[in-house]
């Protein structure tokens, strides 16, 4: 068995300490040793956006990154999205445009288009699109998905205004 | 307060969202990992399976006493095969697992896999299905005389008439290649042991727990009693999730012998190589129109590719006998002559995926009608106006009744709102600048929410169909319904707590739904066909009419009136026209506890009802509007437009994205999604690089509008809409690309149309276009 390293993860504020082979990756570290089981696994080849977690507010494929390289970095997944019992803007959109269906590819999304608000919180519709094609949804047809996304950045630059 | 017809957001949705689904992967982890050493290649015979010394490897050679796979259906022309749990002396397509590890964890077991050499004396495969069919072809199982395992066929008596009276005749021969539902959730199971009572728990990605339950403790030949199936939260199945795969009998069969727990949770590559796939059918259709456009008859030899296996319990019937009975679709016809068959090959069994072969047969009937219209000079539309079926109920040349629906007006409503006046103007004026717009459309009938008369006419040994539907309301005036049907991503337990709401009188947050776990719910086949919201339905509203009915009983005792005077509604049990009233809770303690004051009536309020329906046909028109590029022969669909008639709606919202989903489905089968093998049966298309499900770039925005025929065959007044837009959408949209084409005479009858084989179409009619 490979050796292991201990390594501290930053994961929706909370501090990990934990003892993984360098191979493994970044989702299964999260699912598997931190206990996020929010965080899915749909191709484990970095196409369908499934496993799609912020890594320094930037969204990244949590299948295609070694947990060892998340050391020192701070990670957000969907777990950490809701304040407590308020749900986040855009989990609140999803829920009400029925942006989700089996739910799966779901957690992905959310994190997806919270990363790209993060960046730039006043994306074009076209470009709300274009980045949402980054991830595959099976159930859905993406067209709730991607008018939930719209409404939820309204909502979102609203509040910063406000 | 009435729920039905409201766009409830969804009961299931808050866990999800905030990652609390629990999917089988997420109880796994403490488990031991499981994984399958598989075939690399598609036919040969076991030399030698050399193992690791240090691992937990079983080959077929310790499963012995395990039965094989074995689905019957009771036709002469069913040839039963079985499927060895673990192979012992022969493979049969590439991916078959042959050999299994157990390990700590599932790097640890990927690692051992990796070190069993397994020595295969390499046959030549039969892949091509059609090849298959010849009269010499070596037969892809020694024990079934020829590569046919399932045969349809019927002819009526006028059908010579009809060709002899033709004025034209309309021949094609179209091809739907492979696909693979691709739920974005991969299977996988885990198989607990329980030391004190010797139980195993087997918690799996499936769509028929009960099923499951059944079909391992028959292979494993352990009583049923011993095994407990759960469906956790399942992403999404399409039928893919329906069958009993060997994986999961050799998951308890390990807990058994290994007295552990053990999970196997699949990769992508795992699913697209080796779970299972449809639609991959060569139909051949000669159609006898009159001069005025109607069909005479319709003749036609439909081959289906049922891969290696033989799915349970559907069997591999599935395929070419729903192609068989539905092919006549939504035209009104007397004679028809059909054989079907379905041909075993050394690839992926094929099992049943959203819309089972009616994407491909009404990409067939719609194709020929566009076909014979431009023969005979007449519209598109109207050659269906004269062809739909317009009285009701219907009897269609192979006996299916088809009971009251709207063919011809959700035709009319969808062309209303298309504008084809306006669209033909600008399609004009844009060709003249070199830009090739099209539209198309596609009529069809979606027979849904059928019950056990329906499997039993194809002869099945397992007759699925009725559901058994518990409800009990408890001391506190909430309600438990236990259904044997097993959503995964429906949104069911919402549409089925407004239905019942309605019953009852109380919120929708009062109700919880049990499904998915064999120990807490009645026996039932889950969730498939575009059933459950009929059936499941069905039996959910006559439960709850039960208790609604002792509720007012007891009402109507304690308020001293007759039950009739009783209305329940907001909570309340009101007596009509006064001020009396009792709060539903109030009503339900009285039951539990004051049970001596109902005389004749049994204590408590739990009562359970059975549905079992013949089946009713939902309705729809598409219509998409592409513009092909015939330089690169992509297609960008511009609209796409839905009239859909699935009864009375009980939750809109969802069905509409029940449509959209299915839609985006239809668009994938008809531009994008393809498994490709190759000569030898190597798949080349194992990751979704290659298998390319679309995304949201690909997928318009999806117009739906809505009719509501009220059908006297569902107790809820609701028809299933599970399948259509994945039905609808592949003949709507290829008959827009060669509307587009129309300037150069090209006509497609192949899906999916990718831009290789546009660009191809293109350049046998001379059209110069990129190599």
């Amino acid at each position: 068995m490979p050796d292991k390293r201990d390594v501290t993860l930053a994961v929706n504020g909370k501090t990990y300490a934990v003892s993984i082979e360098p191979r493994r990756s970044l989702a299964d570290v999260l699912r598997d040793d931190c206990g996020l089981t929010g965080t899915h696994l749909g191709c484990e080849h970095g196409v369908c956006g499934a496993c799609t977690v912020l890594v320094n507010d930037k969204p990244v494929r949590s299948c295609l990154m070694f947990g060892v390289q998340a050391e020192g970095k701070v990670v957000r997944t969907v777990e950490g999205l809701a304040d407590g019992d308020t749900l986040h803007p855009l989990q609140q959109a999803f829920w009400e445009n029925h942006g989700l269906q089996c739910g799966f590819c779901t957690p992905g999304f959310l994190m997806l288009a919270a990363g790209a608000l993060q960046e730039n919180p006043d994306m074009s519709d076209d470009d709300i699109k274009d980045v949402l094609s980054s991830n595959l949804c099976r159930c859905t047809g993406y067209q709730n998905i991607v008018k939930a996304v719209r409404l939820a950045a309204r909502e979102m630059r609203a509040r910063t205004r406000a | 307060m009435n729920w039905i017809g409201r766009r409830l957001p969804r009961l299931e949705d808050p866990a999800l969202l905030k990652g609390g689904g629990s999917y089988v992967a997420d109880r796994a982890s403490k488990a031991a990992a499981v994984c399958f050493v598989r075939s690399p290649v598609a036919r040969g015979t076991i030399v030698d399976i050399e193992i690791p010394s240090d691992g937990i490897i079983f080959t077929g050679r310790d499963l012995v006493d395990v039965k094989p796979i074995r689905p019957i259906l009771h036709r002469p022309d069913y040839v039963a095969i079985g499927q060895p749990v673990l192979p012992v002396d022969r493979v049969s397509f590439c991916g078959q697992a042959i050999a299994v590890v157990v390990a700590d964890d599932p790097a640890l077991a990927e690692d051992v896999a990796e070190q069993v050499f397994v020595d295969i004396d390499v046959a030549d495969a039969i892949i091509d299905f059609e090849a298959a069919l010849a009269l010499d072809a070596t037969p892809v199982h020694p024990d079934a005389a020829s590569n046919v395992l399932v045969e349809g066929r019927m002819r009526t008596q006028g059908l010579d008439k009809a060709f002899a009276d033709a004025a034209e005749i309309v021949t094609l021969d179209v091809r739907s290649h492979r696909q693979s539902a691709a739920p974005m959730e991969n299977r996988g199971g885990l198989a607990e042991y329980d030391a004190a009572s010797g139980r195993v728990t087997l918690t799996a990605s499936v769509q028929m727990p009960h099923m499951l339950r059944t079909g391992i403790a028959d292979t494993l030949g352990m009583p049923e009693s011993d095994l407990r199936v759960i469906a956790p939260d399942v992403g999404g199945g399409f039928g893919q999730k329906m069958s009993l795969f060997p994986e999961y009998v050799v998951l308890v069969w390990l807990a058994r012998k290994l007295k552990r727990s053990v999970a196997w949770i699949e990769d992508r590559r795992e699913n697209l190589l080796a779970s299972a796939h449809g639609r991959d059918q060569a139909f051949s259709l000669r159609g006898a129109f009159a001069g005025d456009g109607r069909l005479l008859g319709l003749d036609a030899d439909l081959r289906s590719n049922i891969g290696a296996f033989s799915c349970y319990p559907v069997t591999c019937g599935v395929e070419p006998l729903m192609a068989f009975a539905e092919l006549p679709g939504p035209y009104d016809f007397a004679e028809y002559g059909v054989r079907s068959r379905g041909v075993t090959t050394n690839t992926c069994m094929m099992a049943p995926y959203r819309g089972v072969s009616r994407p491909t047969l009404t990409f067939s009937m719609e194709r020929m009608m566009d076909v014979a219209a431009k023969r005979l000079g007449i519209d598109a539309a109207e050659i269906r106006r004269r062809n739909l079926i317009k009285t009701f109920p219907h009897r269609s040349p192979t006996g299916l009744v088809y009971d009251e629906g709207s063919y011809l007006q959700a035709m009319e409503v969808a062309l209303d709102a298309a504008d084809l006046p306006a669209f033909r103007e600008r399609q004009a004026a844009m060709r003249e600048r070199g830009q090739y717009l099209g539209v198309g459309l596609s009529v069809f009938s979606e027979r849904t929410g059928y019950g056990t008369p329906a499997y039993a006419a194809r002869g099945m040994e397992i007759v699925p169909g009725y559901e058994i539907v518990d409800c009990s309301m408890d001391p506190s005036g909430d309600v438990v319904l236990r259904i044997g049907s097993s959503p995964h991503g429906q949104g069911l337990k919402t549409s089925l707590a407004q239905l019942v709401s309605d019953e009852l009188g109380i919120e929708p947050q009062r109700i919880r739904i049990i499904s998915g776990d064999t120990d807490a719910t009645p026996y039932g086949w889950g969730t498939f066909a575009s059933r459950s919201m009929v059936i499941a339905g069905g039996a959910s509203k006559l439960a709850a009419g039960k208790v609604a009915v002792k509720l007012k009983t007891i009402a109507a005792t304690l308020m001293e009136t007759s039950p009739d005077n009783i209305e329940l509604k907001d909570g309340w049990a009101r007596v009509s026209h006064s001020n009396q009233a009792m709060e539903i809770g109030a009503l339900a303690r009285a039951a539990y506890h004051q049970s001596h004051r109902f005389k004749g009536l049994l204590p408590g309020l739990h009562e359970s009802a059975v549905y079992d329906p013949g089946g009713t046909f939902s309705n729809a028109c598409h219509v998409a509007m592409v513009e092909v590029d015939i330089e690169t022969g992509g297609v960008r669909i511009e609209r796409f437009l839905v009239a859909e008639d699935a009864g009375v709606l009980i939750n809109p919202m969802i069905v509409d994205g029940q449509i959209t989903g299915g839609v985006a489905q239809g668009i994938a089968n008809a531009l994008f999604e393809e498994i490709v093998y190759d000569d030898t049966g190597n798949l080349l298309t194992a990751s979704f690089a290659d298998y390319l499900p679309p995304t949201a770039a690909e997928i318009p925005e999806i117009e739906i509008m809505h009719m509501e025929t009220v059908s006297p065959e569902s107790v809820t007044k609701a028809k299933g809409v599970g399948e259509g837009g994945a039905i609808g959408a592949p003949a709507a949209i290829v008959n827009a690309i060669c509307d587009a084409l129309s300037p150069f005479g090209i006509e497609l009858f192949e899906l999916p149309a990718t831009p290789q084989r546009i660009r191809e179409a293109l350049r046998r009619a001379g059209v110069a276009t990129y190599a």
